[in-house]
């Protein structure tokens, strides 16, 4: 089988995958918390791996490094219950503490078998065209079973509780006044993202598979208000940066999952700067448009109490205005037709005056 | 205890020593206030973008002088905490989410760059992976002096500004009113804290970097209620684990240094999160038991007292009253009478005069009104 087309799909499954659950993530502000659990389950990994006998990990060894991730969230929950430390250093505290052992005994006891500290941290998905196993006769990619059973699950998770995650994600009181069980939905959409730690860390390690939970639904989030929208674009922001971190990888030889997420950090500095919405760019361009129509249009409300032309002096006086400022705010009242220019000076025209007299228009 | 004195006598010992304790000085110290700012992931997003400053000065300046590496890596994680609040300030993205989105994007890209330079087959590579989890049996003396340089500016700030950084911890409004320059302090602090990853990222490295920042000072918050205690204990705690942490890994080879110190530090965290005075939560258990116990008894002797006004205090009648067994109510007189509030009467129990007070006692305090307020 062809090896790209293996590690493309490996590298869309997983950001599919991410996307769906990092989504929600993102819009119950526990981004972080996906960091904590994504690190956590190391151990369990490499627990799952010593029990299977440092050969490949069966699938319930994999489960047994999923709940890792869960005592994590438990762990962070309790700290902070305890009253003794904030979420934030809850979080900062835990993770380390379970990376490092993971760590430790990776460096101790694994450095010759398939766990070695640069898997850990960046993935061996170069790797994923070898690992093959035969299924109704077909010999197919061990990733692509993996990640998409996740992906499937992951999905079918939020389409059968789409109403119930949509509305305790937004209105968690009511969601529990309701009888929605918010709990039970923390805590499955927590093992979710355990479990698609776990899965994606052969492909891309256990730190960059924060940067596929969090970059795409951060970027979406910057783009739309709407929980769909928001979805969609997280999966098409994964896929658009999967391809392309693939395509820069070989071209630089460098780490493609470290490729991957840097491209979907450009993705979000892009979303920053130009999303329609609120982009930095956008929004400065926006309010010069806006001042200088305001502008424009108190200019023409100027000249409308007087009943001859009014030089340019004159206003600027009136005004306090820079020349420069005045000259815009002219060229836009000429273009849109409130106002004549004279030698002596400026008039308002016929729907200058119609504007002059009754202000700004209503919103719309 | 020879392993111990050869701290004094072994060359790299006692290198590796010293360069974890000052880590371990700066890092409490600057983590104190990060912690009390509520900005604990600030720093490991410090941290973490530090990877790709290192692999670019590393590419751009070809040497592998550590200071060079430093700044390299404190520029980026600089530019990265820079990064997060202009993203706050400019967008309505989430806090959280965006620490997260700039801390793997620039780890990302330092995978990459990473990875970038070794695949470049330049022999002179070799190491710079090291900064990930730390290796602190390549600190050399010269490595020290540059923490000591670094932490000593670190230190030396905290010393000069420690009146404002207090103010801005804890109450950044009343700071800002009284005219005191609260953005550039904070960016002065973060700036800081910048040094304290730099003098970490040899010893721990960049991905368990957060933990000397966030731990030391959680620890502490345990021992004290103070500030001025507080960065003393942390700064104290953060050395005996950066100390204990590096002795042991540089004891053999091959063990990434970062996880101990890390691991030591947790340790210390759990005893005192449980132990500590005041604060330790195995003291808040003993005491919810005792008050339980306490209110138990309480009840129990308020019942007995109101069963005793019409009828003989006998098992029989308490058990009948408090729905429960005979063998149960019997125990529960035995308890009241060991607390000398029962005695053994003609039939069944009494109330000693003790029980009698103790019971008025109780009735009056649960009355809304005290009884005289009542009288009037």
């Amino acid at each position: 089988m062809n090896a790209d087309l293996v590690i493309i799909l490996t590298a869309i499954l997983v950001s599919v995958a991410s996307a769906l659950v990092g989504t929600f993530l993102v819009l119950r502000r526990m981004a972080l918390l996906s960091d904590a659990i994504s690190h956590a389950v190391l151990p369990g990994i490499v627990l799952a791996y010593w029990l299977s006998g440092g050969g490949r990990a069966t699938p319930t060894a994999l489960l047994g490094a999923a709940a890792a991730g869960l005592v994590t969230v438990t762990l962070v929950e309790w700290l902070t219950r305890s009253g003794r430390v904030k979420n934030d250093a809850a979080i900062g505290i835990v993770f380390p503490a379970l990376f490092s052992l993971g760590v430790l005994v990776v460096s101790l006891y694994f450095r010759q078998v398939h766990l070695d500290l640069d898997a850990v941290l960046y993935g061996e998905i170069a790797y994923a065209p070898f690992n093959t196993l035969t299924l109704w006769g077909q010999e197919i990619p061990e990733s692509w079973l993996m990640m998409g059973s996740l992906t499937l699950l992951n999905l079918l998770f939020v389409l059968l509780f789409y109403k119930e995650l949509k509305l305790s994600t937004f209105d968690p009181g009511l969601a529990a006044a309701l009888g929605f069980a918010p709990g039970a939905l923390h805590y499955g959409l927590m093992a979710l993202v355990s479990f698609t730690s776990v899965g994606a860390f052969q492909s891309v390690g256990a730190i960059l598979i924060v940067a596929f939970l969090v970059i795409p639904p951060a970027t979406a989030y910057l783009l739309t208000r709407r929980l769909p929208a928001m979805i969609a674009l997280a999966v098409g922001v994964g896929v658009v940066s999967s391809l392309v971190g693939y395509a820069l990888a070989i071209w630089l030889d460098a780490s493609i999952a470290g490729m991957m997420a840097t491209v979907a950090g450009v993705c979000f500095a892009l979303a920053f700067l130009f999303s329609p919405l609120e982009g930095l760019l956008t929004t400065q361009l926006r309010r010069r448009t806006e001042r200088l129509e305001v502008a424009a249009r108190l200019l023409v409300a100027h000249l409308a109490h007087h009943d001859r032309a009014v030089s340019e002096e004159e206003v600027l006086q009136e005004f306090g205005w820079s020349p420069r400022f005045l000259e815009r705010a002219r060229e836009k009242a000429l273009r849109a037709g409130w106002l004549e220019a004279f030698r002596e000076g400026l008039r308002p025209t016929h729907s200058g005056l119609a504007i002059g007299s009754t202000g700004p228009e209503p919103e719309r | 205890m020879s392993e111990l004195l050869s701290i004094f006598t072994d060359y790299t010992l006692r290198n590796v020593a010293l360069g974890s304790g000052i880590l371990g000085v700066v890092g409490g110290v600057l983590g104190t206030f990060a912690v009390l700012r509520r900005q604990s992931m600030l720093g490991d997003v410090l941290a973490h973008a530090a990877l790709p400053g290192i692999c670019l000065a590393f590419i751009l300046s070809g040497s592998k002088a550590p200071l060079v590496l430093l700044l390299g890596g404190g520029l980026a994680g600089w530019l990265a905490a820079w990064l997060v609040l202009f993203v706050l300030r400019h967008s309505r993205l989430p806090e959280d989410s965006a620490l997260g989105v700039m801390l793997s994007s620039f780890f990302a890209f330092g995978v990459a760059l990473l990875t970038f330079i070794q695949h470049g087959n330049n022999a002179s590579q070799a190491g710079l992976d090291r900064f990930i989890f730390g290796q602190a049996a390549t600190i050399v003396a010269s490595d020290v002096l540059n923490f000591g340089v670094l932490g000593g500016i670190a230190l030396l700030c905290v010393g000069l500004f420690y009146k404002e950084f207090k103010l801005l911890s804890f109450d950044p409004a009343y700071a800002h009113s009284l005219g005191l320059p609260v953005q550039g302090l904070s960016t002065l602090l973060t700036s800081l804290t910048v040094l304290a990853v730099m003098v970490g990222l040899q010893t721990v490295g960049v991905v368990l970097m957060a933990a000397m920042l966030i731990a030391p000072a959680a620890v502490a918050r345990q021992w004290t209620d103070r500030l001025g205690s507080m960065i003393g204990l942390s700064a104290l705690f953060g050395a005996l684990a950066g100390v204990s942490g590096a002795l042991i890994s540089a004891s053999r080879e091959n063990l990434p240094t970062g996880p101990l110190v890390v691991l030591t530090m947790s340790a210390i965290l759990l005893i005192s999160l449980f132990f500590a005075p005041l604060r330790g939560l195995v003291w808040d258990w003993v005491r919810t038991r005792q008050n339980r116990r306490r209110v138990r008894l309480e009840r129990l002797l308020l019942e007995a007292q109101m069963l005793h006004q019409h009828q003989p205090l006998t098992p029989q009648a308490l058990a009948l009253h408090r729905h429960e067994s005979q063998s149960a109510a019997q125990q529960h007189l035995e308890e009241l009478r060991s607390r000398g509030w029962l005695e053994p009467g003609q039939q069944g129990f009494r109330l000693t005069p003790a029980g009698q007070q103790k019971a008025q006692e109780l009735e009056q305090a649960m009355r809304v009104l005290p009884k005289s307020a009542e009288d009037r």
